[in-house]
């Protein structure tokens, strides 16, 4: 197991490397000049050529691609990720005040998504083709087509605007006001889930309903044991194996939701910050934020296919 | 000369019949397979909405009640009336023409990306199923590590870096879907590969070229397409995402996730003008989607239900 983990972690250094260089390679051919975008236009009108070399020379800016790189690459393995071009403050220091608020964020989302759409799954592939079936197909379909801007302003509409029973948007921090944080949450965490609530319970239900056609459940129905021992003892345990695989994986797409998200709610999340950072090509906060959200999404895949073990006794790592 | 040559007549004779033959149970297929599609009620309405959709678009400058793009200030933020049946916008534009005109960019957001992930994955795919070795493991590790990244962000990063426009937020949409298809031809290619009639090409000394085109990519395009159609929805939904961040059209054209953005300012007074383009997508990717899980169905009966 402990091999497995060390493996399965030196293997991430690769694709960390690839998708970093990738990102670094299409900021350098990127059209827009960082400095101009650094100094008010009617500053830039001032300068000289002279000075505006000596700025790019002060920022590192006029050196090759792979020393910009390889550098860059070092102060990160020293734990440095460099320095917000804007807003002149470590890359570390905004990521840790934002990244807490998109994981918080996504984690909520995964666990509305999963204790509702499991439960839900599990009753239609018990019952096909009822009314309760039906349904579940028609909301789980909805919600993989809407998209979750147009979500996030339906419910707006409705429980901000007219009913009025929570606030449109704002974030207010778990520290100063546990009450409000909480409120401002709900509409933020509901919208993310609905995709993801709808991939979750389809799956449940078609995996659910393969595995109650094995033989094993044959021979438990035959043993004579009641529906009820068969779904939750015999049958759930194998019938989750591939929904945490999906809902693994959908994290992905809810770490990249978030965006969306948290623009339309105004949290000041990773979202925005990548966002803001894009738009204003501040590189050296793009690259950082690129860098965690992928170390979040490997880390989080890791775990999935750690859950497995547990799940699955069949499923050995490492031997 | 040679029409005394009987054999050589009946010969040429028995291959034209052949040929009509053979296309015979391909329409009689296709007809089957249109029946088995539309014999539920879901499918024939998407496919509905979706004509009435591609209508709209084609014809958005004839049918379109008002100019999209002009703004009339005296007519700002108007709810949905007999001169406005879909409202207006901030600055007076008609909604309903700017949905008809934002249907364009919907409709041509689903195709240039898809023809650029097809063109770039499907010959990705084929040419590391069927080389193997270190063609392939080369191909696969740099796609593995796009893989390895939520889509939707790197395609907002490479949108971002490559600058705000349509064109660029297709591109980067396209360039992301590259990985997914190539992954799939590649397995695809790969279980097709081991076929009898593939082995009997390859000892006939058959080109790699040649097996690649006539006797893997027939059989492996119905699988594509499926996934493809599949695919379609969420390709839609990441332009209007893009262009609901500003990263994709650029005002004053109008694109659906465009309109969103917009009326996001409005939504406690004017919520119209961003829940209508919102439904409209909602709709237009609700019915691909259906299409798609139809199409899929028609094609392999046994996974109906799932």
């Amino acid at each position: 197991m402990g091999r497995y983990l060390i493996r399965r972690i030196l293997l991430m250094a690769p694709t960390l490397l690839i998708v970093t260089f990738l990102v670094f390679i299409l900021l350098f051919l990127s059209p827009g000049d960082p400095v101009l975008m650094l100094v008010p236009i009617d500053e830039v009108a001032q300068m000289t050529d002279e000075e505006m070399d000596q700025l790019r020379r002060k920022l590192g800016l006029d050196r090759p691609i792979y020393v910009q790189y390889a550098d860059w690459l070092f102060d990160v393995l020293r734990g440095d990720l460099g320095r917000s071009i804007h807003q002149r403050r470590p890359v570390l220091d905004l990521l840790a005040a934002r990244f807490p608020v998109t994981l918080e964020l996504a984690l909520l989302s995964v666990f509305l998504a999963s204790t509702v759409a499991i439960p839900i799954g599990i009753y239609t592939a018990v019952r096909p083709g009822g009314i309760g079936d039906f349904l579940g197909n028609i909301v789980a379909l909805m919600g993989v087509s809407a998209p979750n801007f147009w979500v996030a302003l339906l419910l707006i509409v409705v429980f901000a605007v007219h009913l009025k029973w929570l606030p449109a948007g704002g974030f207010v921090r778990m520290s100063d006001d546990p009450v409000r944080h909480v409120e401002r949450m709900i509409l933020p965490v509901i919208t993310l889930s609905t995709a993801l609530m709808a991939v979750t319970m389809r799956l449940t239900r078609s995996s659910m309903l393969e595995v109650l056609n094995e033989d094993y459940v044959r021979t438990a129905r035959s043993k004579g044991l009641g529906q009820r021992r068969i779904v939750f003892v015999h049958a759930l345990k194998n019938a989750l194996i591939p929904v945490v695989t999906t809902v693994g994986l959908q994290i992905g797409r809810i770490l990249g939701g978030t965006i969306v998200i948290e623009i339309i709610f105004s949290f000041p999340g990773m979202g925005k910050l990548l966002l803001d950072a894009i738009f204003g090509r501040d590189f050296p906060v793009v690259q950082g934020s690129v860098l965690l959200i992928t170390v979040a999404f490997m880390s989080i895949n890791l775990l999935v296919d750690l859950t497995y073990a547990s799940i699955d006794p069949r499923i050995r790592y490492g031997s | 000369m040679q029409a005394v040559d009987s054999p050589r007549k009946g010969e040429f004779d028995e291959e034209s019949v052949s040929w009509s033959k053979a296309s015979e149970p391909t329409q009689r297929a296709f007809f089957l397979f249109s029946r088995r599609l539309f014999a539920r009620p879901l499918p024939r309405f998407a496919f509905a909405l979706l004509i009435l959709v591609i209508l709209g678009a084609l014809f958005a400058p004839f049918i379109s009640p008002y100019d999209p793009i002009k703004p009339d200030f005296s007519a700002a933020r108007q709810a949905p009336s007999a001169d406005h049946p879909l409202g207006t916008d901030d600055i007076g534009r008609d909604v309903l023409s700017r949905i008809l005109f934002g249907a364009r960019v919907s409709l041509m957001a689903a195709l240039i990306p898809l023809s650029i992930s097809i063109s770039i994955g499907v010959p990705l795919g084929l040419i590391s199923g069927l080389l193997k070795g270190w063609t392939d493991d080369i191909i696969m590790r740099v796609l593995d590590a796009l893989l390895a990244f939520p889509r939707i962000i790197l395609i907002i990063a490479i949108a971002g870096i490559l600058g705000p426009s349509l064109v660029n937020a297709l591109i980067a949409i396209g360039i992301v879907g590259v990985a997914p298809l190539a992954r799939l031809t590649r397995g695809l290619t790969l279980s097709v590969s081991e076929e009898d009639y593939v082995l009997a090409a390859r000892a006939l000394g058959s080109s790699n070229w040649r097996i690649m085109m006539i006797h893997i990519l027939p059989n492996i395009a119905a699988a594509i397409i499926v996934t493809i159609s599949l695919d379609i929805g969420g390709i839609i939904l990441a332009e209007a995402t893009l262009s609901f961040l500003g990263l994709g059209i650029q005002p004053p054209n109008p694109s659906w996730g465009s309109m969103v953005a917009v009326g996001n300012r409005y939504i406690q007074t004017a919520p119209w003008i961003s829940l209508v383009p919102g439904t409209a997508i909602f709709l237009t990717v609700m019915s691909i989607n259906l299409l798609g899980d139809g199409l899929r169905d028609a094609m392999d009966p046994y996974l109906r239900n799932r």
